[in-house]
């Protein structure tokens, strides 16, 4: 079996079917490692990382960074804030300076969609995309599908699953939607009507403005988050009336009367996407995803540096 | 001259097999502390066809099995071509204390082993490791590992390979010598 078809992960848009499979089976053997008492493996240890975060991020930065330490590279954390590019310095200075000490790979997030494809035609380093703008967050897709697969011991191809929230700014949901079409899903999207693109039926994926029936509907409800910093167009009149219409709670689920897995990408805003007694009961895997993230980002920086 | 030559097979094959089980028997009773452990992706043919043996001759103790994958420990991550792609493990037995037996089909440069050693210490600290091979290729080592039960002794050059193969894996029991 040989690896990866690319030399980069800039989107899901760019993988081939083998090529996620690949890396959803080989984060397999991750989650194994790390549930071990001794997580760590000696694989990385020649390789120098720099995660360099122009957009803040909490769960993204820390799993990445643990996933570099547990694979034994060495790790260089870089955020816009602290940094010369607060006195004006291009994202292509910064990212050459990294490299001219000798790193290998670059992890990014940065606020407009295309960074990362700009800065893998532009560098000589490989680099991963950990979020760019409202583009794609392709290991989030990645630990997404893992987390239905673990969760529900079925395959993907045989699931349905409705992404439900602020699709049109939410690189997790085009990710998502990438991924799971390529692995023959269902997918539906649900939200108000202003907050989802026009013409995403084109990707393949259902349209649906009723909650309940996106419910109904789906095995998996992936509910994201209402980006508060987006939201200044008006997208929807209130908070409260979004959570009134669209808020995924106990009640609406008994309605749909059948088991359905609950996922969030986080952060989460308890009260408005979602409210607590979901967010926290068991078919709720939102902590399984964030353990699993740190397996898929192994799996995926595993794949890529073996490919050089 | 290029050629294949079967090395063991059939009854011999079979006897070599049996010769192991009762060698182990005699260091480690009925394995009340002692377990067997595969390395991954080939010695687990031989470290099952081993366990069946043993389980019969010493039933009804069972002896304690594991599959143990070394992809992660492996010192040609960077200098391999192309990613190693890890096999699964089955590491459902404690190793703190317990004397293990390493198994694997082919002894080479003990590149493997070493890798395995460190993969195995990430479960606990096992009160002994033994060492348990099918085929041991002689004066190759690059480590200084040496087996303690041997199925076969072989000189081989380093352009010819040794292969092992299981019925297990779809292929009729025997040991070949490729020559390139």
């Amino acid at each position: 079996m040989t690896g990866l078809s690319v030399p980069h992960l800039i989107g899901i848009k760019e993988l081939t079917v083998d090529d996620i499979r690949l890396i959803l089976n080989t984060a397999v053997r991750f989650k194994e490692q790390i549930n071990q008492p001794i997580k760590k493996v000696p694989s990385l240890r020649d390789i120098t990382i720099a995660n360099a975060f122009f957009e803040n991020s909490t769960r993204t930065r820390l799993s990445f960074e643990l996933a570099e330490r547990r694979l034994s590279a060495d790790v260089i954390n870089f955020s816009s804030s602290s940094s010369s590019v607060s006195k004006g310095e291009t994202l292509l200075d910064t990212i050459n300076n990294l490299i001219a000490m000798k790193v290998d790979m670059i992890v990014m997030r940065h606020p407009y969609p295309g960074s990362a494809y700009f800065l893998s035609q532009n560098v000589k380093a490989t680099i991963i995309n950990a979020g760019d703008g409202t583009h794609e967050h392709p290991t989030q897709a990645l630990l997404d599908a893992f987390s239905m697969m673990d969760k529900t011991k079925r395959d993907v191809s045989d699931m349905k699953i409705a992404i439900i929230g602020d699709i049109m700014h939410s690189r997790v949901a085009l990710s998502n939607i990438f991924l799971l079409k390529k692995l023959g899903a269902e997918v539906m999207v649900c939200g108000p009507s202003t907050l989802i693109p026009k013409h995403i039926e084109s990707l393949g994926v259902l349209v649906e403005h009723n909650v309940e029936k996106a419910l109904a509907w789906c095995d998996v409800a992936n509910v994201l988050r209402i980006q508060m910093e987006r939201q200044q167009a008006g997208y929807f009149p209130s908070l409260r009336e979004y959570a009134q219409a669209f808020g995924i709670n106990k009640e609406r689920l008994s309605k749909a009367n059948k088991t359905i897995t609950i996922m969030h990408p986080g952060p989460i805003n308890r009260g408005v996407e979602i409210n607590s007694d979901v967010a926290d009961s068991e078919h709720s895997i939102i902590l399984d995803q964030v353990e699993n993230g740190v397996a898929i980002r192994m799996a995926v920086l595993y794949l890529l540096a073996g490919r050089s | 001259m290029p050629g294949l030559n079967t090395i063991l097979s059939g009854k011999k094959f079979s006897i070599t097999l049996e010769r192991l089980c009762y060698q182990l028997i005699e260091n480690h009773g009925h394995f009340q502390n002692s377990a067997l452990i595969g390395l991954q992706p080939r010695g687990i043919y031989l470290a099952q066809a081993l366990a069946e043996r043993l389980n019969l001759i010493i039933a009804p103790a069972k002896v304690p099995y594991g599959e143990l994958d070394t992809t992660f420990h492996r010192d040609d991550f960077r200098t391999h071509k192309g990613p190693i792609l890890p096999s699964a493990m089955k590491m459902d037995l404690v190793v703190e204390n317990k004397k293990i037996v390493f198994v694997d089909d082919v002894l080479y440069t003990g590149r493997t082993i070493r890798a395995g050693l460190d993969a195995l210490l990430d479960f606990g600290r096992p009160a002994s490791v033994e060492l348990l091979v099918l085929v041991d290729r002689r004066f190759s080592r690059q480590l200084p590992i040496e087996p303690n039960y041997v199925g076969l002794m072989v000189d081989t050059r380093a352009s010819q390979k040794v292969k092992v193969n299981w019925k297990a894996a779809g292929e009729e029991d025997s040991v070949l010598l490729l020559t390139e």
